[in-house]
């Protein structure tokens, strides 16, 4: 087997150094997208962490907004007050990038958190339906394939409207971020489940899960201890791709007008908020939202492109 | 010698329909696969009972309803007396259970491949929660790797080299039965010898009984006590190992014997055997061996052989003497 | 003598890696005779397959031939661009594998897959490539082959597939096949059956073969001469009984010694300590001097050299049985 001869000689000069010359890294120090994808993706991130601490202004406090401010041109200064704003303001005044800042937060942290409970729940369920077959399979993956017939955005506004219509009307913009992240997380869990019940099946069938049956391990512990880490692979790169999908699943819900309130803008509420004024010639109120929407979805996508193809054997 | 593994009549039933609907569509009957007939053998201890045949032929079933892997569809597995799958004294299965381990023929598929060594060899004694403080050290060093291999990976060994790490797992319970199924045939020649010496080694240090399943009668030459040979699910003979080699009595064992390969067979020009082995979903009536047989007579056609004693031997023929 | 069908000259295959350069197959010679069968035995990753590869141009990237030539009957086939050597596979030189489902197309009759090979490279009408195909399965022994030329390679058994392979293999009358471990998938009973067939056929045909196989006992049955190989070089070459019995290398001797039968009846089978040496890791001077008990400190440091006798060549600074008295090249 050449495959034997190629694995690398069975000494390890320090962890850190064999960490360095794994195959993973090796891959990523030799796909130039891939580090260019990551460098943007870290920018975006550690600037929508920071945002308190980076943006000029605090957009979501109604006492440091003056409404002279508004609909001032990207580095201009305003014909009231003077003052000058990197990407311009919207209508009420806001620094739009200061609210971008912002809006890649609650972005961001929706996208996590929905492809999260997607990963949670989809994992379970396709661990349970891979390693025990029978009706638990066929009910599981039975209930799977009939979501995948609907488009994912119309389960999650279904999600969001059922949410919405048993929330009281006070709390609904406090919820509407949980809301979201509830529908994007239900309506994604899907190709998580059939990725993992595929992997489960086949490792199922190894003899390092038999070797453990025999030994006396119960099926939970089978499953968590010896079948989980080894489908860990597929699901980490469906969570990348899904992170992307589900920012701009997001995005589509707000613009929509069902997803995050205006109050705490997204990006996608900001894309809707700017659209309104694309044709009155404040074309900067839509544009830089939409740039920021396009880098932060495309570089999450490439990098999840470059995972699938580094972690896939055939390819390498 | 009192028998420590007693086989009793076992049988193993596969449901290989189609699925329901395609069933109704095309109306097709339910399809069973009897991969295991009505087999009986007992194994004293401290002996190696080698199980041999060709693909389908139950070897590896047997195996796994003698682990525990598989339930037998009916009769029995005892070991010590006390019946696996239908004993209602849980305490005497577990305690029996626990006495029996299994060395796997693929040694890449065996070891998961995110565990340490110390880990996987840990295992069955940190699953009944014992001590396991320099286990692994000490096993590794008795299967003939190196105390400090516990802390490496499986990838980073050969494939001699892991199958001794399975080695090493089996024996970290303390067993006193281990089911071998085809643990070298993954090997290449020069290293299946050291696996092969070294598990006849384990075996008279620990004073182990091997139930060995194998397809290739060299290896079952070398290790065995006695042998018995499956054709279709179904025990056709069974001698020692002498007397099997110098006498074989069934016309499949005789068949087997000069098909395999030999080292001396230079130009070897033999008429080799007729046909294939059935298929196992429609078995051929009365003896399963009977379209193959070069000395069949209508009765084979119609009626089942029993196993019956023949010498030092038990031959499943109408027609061996 | 006559001019060998497929002659291999210093033949050397390597893979590029991040690690530096493998050399999978490292200086390769050796000939084969029309009529003849040439075994080629080693270890998984000795480098056996590799050669075959090498040899009929289906090395995958990134490996491939850096050095040494290939001639079939004189002409060299090694440096011919694909679509040229495309051609000499299917016509000059049959391929057999060992999974059989692999060299088969599911989607077509055995039948359509047989004549359309034999009109591609026979140049025959369509009726008589059809005749020919059915009296291809015929002298491969599939019965009722008339009956069966319409079925798919799916409907057949293991055994069975393996000779509608072989028929595919000589329909187009090749000089030399090329046969990758064909017996490996079978049960023994159906392996003696091919080998049996292959051997028929080879004599029959005055075909070369080429039989690549870990299996000592199917190459002893089978084979003319036997070339064994180690960590990519040739170990030893020559007349299957003499290399068998009377090894010249010690890595023979140790191969044959640890096949269970040849220590019927001893408590403990005679083993060669350690394994095969990666091909990232190979030791200086002979490969097989870690787990040499004749190594001395020459093997260690030099090349082993070539040694020849008894019709068959060694590649040992301290051959077992043709030193003494033999002319050392």
């Amino acid at each position: 087997m050449s495959d034997e001869a190629l694995t690398p000689p069975a000494t390890a000069p320090s962890r850190l150094r064999s960490a360095w010359e794994s195959d993973l890294i090796w891959s990523f120090r030799h796909a130039p997208v891939a580090m260019a994808a990551t460098a943007v993706v870290l920018v975006l991130v550690l600037a929508a962490v920071f945002a308190p601490l980076i943006a000029p202004h605090n957009p979501f406090n109604p006492a440091t907004l003056n409404l002279m401010n508004g609909f001032t041109p990207p580095m201009e200064p305003n014909a009231f007050t003077g003052e000058v704003f990197l990407m311009g303001t919207d209508d009420q005044g806001r620094d739009v990038f200061s609210t971008i800042l912002y809006g890649m937060r609650i972005s961001l942290f929706v996208g996590f958190a929905a492809v999260m409970l997607a990963l949670v729940i989809g994992v379970t369920l396709g661990l349970l339906a891979g390693y025990l077959g029978g009706w638990t399979e066929t009910i599981i993956m039975r209930v799977a394939d009939v979501q995948l017939t609907f488009p994912a955005i119309l389960v999650a506004m279904l999600i969001f409207g059922i949410a919405k219509g048993i929330t009281p009307p006070e709390h609904r913009d406090q919820m509407a971020i949980w809301v979201l992240i509830l529908a994007i997380g239900l309506s994604d869990w899907v190709q998580f489940a059939r990725v993992v019940r595929g992997a489960t099946m086949v490792e199922k069938s190894r003899e390092y899960v038999q070797a453990a049956r025999l030994i006396g391990r119960t099926p939970i512990s089978i499953m968590l201890r010896h079948i989980l880490p080894n489908v860990l692979n597929p699901v980490l790169v469906i969570a990348t791709i899904s992170l992307a999908l589900a920012i701009i699943a997001e995005a589509t819900l707000s613009f929509l007008g069902v997803g995050a309130p205006p109050t705490q803008p997204s990006l996608g509420t900001l894309i809707r908020i700017g659209q309104g004024f694309l044709f009155s010639g404040e074309w900067w109120i839509l544009l830089f939202p939409a740039i920021t929407l396009l880098a932060l979805a495309l570089s999450v996508n490439l990098l999840g492109d470059w995972l699938r193809d580094a972690l896939n054997p055939r390819l390498r | 010698m009192s028998a420590l593994i007693s086989v009793k009549n076992l049988t193993r039933v596969f449901d290989v329909s189609k699925p329901w609907l395609n069933r109704v569509i095309e109306r097709l009957p339910k399809a069973h696969l009897t991969a295991v007939s009505d087999v009986s053998f007992e194994v004293p201890e401290k002996s190696v009972y080698a199980l041999v045949g060709e693909s389908g032929s139950g070897k590896s079933t047997i195996g796994k309803m003698v682990v525990g892997l598989l339930r037998p569809s009916s009769g029995a597995v005892e070991v010590d007396g006390v019946d696996l799958a239908n004993s209602h004294d849980t305490g005497a299965v577990a305690r029996v259970r626990a006495d029996i381990q299994m060395i796997f023929q693929d040694p890449f598929a065996s070891l998961n491949p995110r565990w340490r060594v110390r880990s996987i060899i840990e295992e069955p004694v940190a699953v009944q929660g014992g001590d396991t403080q320099g286990l692994a050290e000490r096993l590794l060093e008795q299967v003939g790797l190196a105390a400090i291999d516990a802390d490496k990976y499986p990838h980073e060994f050969s494939g001699g080299q892991r199958q001794r790490i399975c080695i090493a797992r089996a024996l970290a319970s303390e067993p006193r039965i281990i089911v071998c199924d085809e643990p070298t045939s993954a090997l290449d020649v020069s290293v299946q010898a050291q696996v092969l010496n070294l598990m006849s080694d384990l075996r008279e240090e620990f004073g182990l009984t091997y139930l060995f399943i194998s397809h290739d009668l060299t290896v079952v030459q070398h290790m065995a006590d006695v042998i018995g040979v499956l054709y279709l699910g179904r025990l056709v003979e069974e001698a020692p190992r002498g007397e099997l080699f110098s006498n074989p009595r069934h016309p499949y064992t005789q068949m087997l014997f000069a098909a395999a390969p030999r080292m001396d067979g230079f130009g070897r020009e033999i008429e080799p055997p007729k046909g294939e082995i059935p298929d196992p979903i429609n078995p051929p009536p009365g003896c399963a061996f009977h379209p193959r047989c070069p000395i069949a007579v209508e009765r084979c056609r119609r009626e089942r052989p029993e196993m019956r004693e023949l010498g030092g031997a038990r031959v499943a023929c109408h027609l061996a003497e | 003598m006559t001019e060998p069908v497929l002659s291999v000259r210093n033949l050397t295959v390597e893979i590029p890696t991040r690690r530096g350069v493998l050399r999978p197959v490292d200086g390769m010679s050796f000939d084969i005779a029309a009529g003849e069968t040439l075994g080629v035995v080693g270890e998984s990753g000795a480098g056996k397959s590799m050669t075959g590869n090498a040899v009929i141009g289906l090395l995958e990237r990134p490996a491939r031939i850096t050095g040494g030539e290939v001639r079939l009957k004189g002409a060299r086939i090694d440096d011919l661009p694909p679509e040229e050597m495309r051609r000499i596979r299917g016509k000059r030189i049959g391929m057999i594998f060992q999974d059989p489902l692999t060299s088969l197309n599911p989607l077509l009759t055995v039948g359509e897959q047989l004549s359309e090979t034999i009109r591609l490279h026979l140049g025959v009408t369509e009726t008589e490539a059809g005749r020919r195909a059915v009296a291809a399965l015929d002298e491969v022994g599939i019965p009722a082959a008339k009956a069966r030329i319409g079925s798919y390679p799916f409907e057949f058994s293991g055994g069975m597939r393996q000779r509608v392979v072989i028929a595919l293999a000589l329909c187009a009358e090749p000089e030399l096949v090329i046969a990758d471990e064909p017996t490996t998938a079978l049960d023994v009973s159906v392996q003696a059956q091919i080998v049996a067939l292959l051997r028929r056929l080879c004599r029959e045909r005055g075909l070369a073969v080429m039989l690549v196989t870990h299996d000592m006992g199917v190459i002893a049955e089978a084979a003319d001469r036997v070339a064994v190989v180690y960590a990519g070089r040739l170990a030893e070459i020559g007349p299957v009984r003499e290399v068998i019995q009377t090894a010249a290398h010690p890595y023979t001797a140790g191969l044959m010694a640890s096949t269970p039968l040849a220590s019927v009846g001893q408590r403990r089978l005679r083993q060669i300590p350690g394994a095969m040496p990666r091909l990232d890791a190979l030791p200086d001077g002979c490969a097989f001097h870690p787990r040499c008990e004749r190594a001395d400190a020459q093997c260690r440091r030099d090349p082993a050299p070539t040694v020849t006798g008894c019709g068959g060549r060694a590649a040992c600074w301290y051959p077992l049985t043709r030193s003494a008295g033999e002319d050392v090249a």
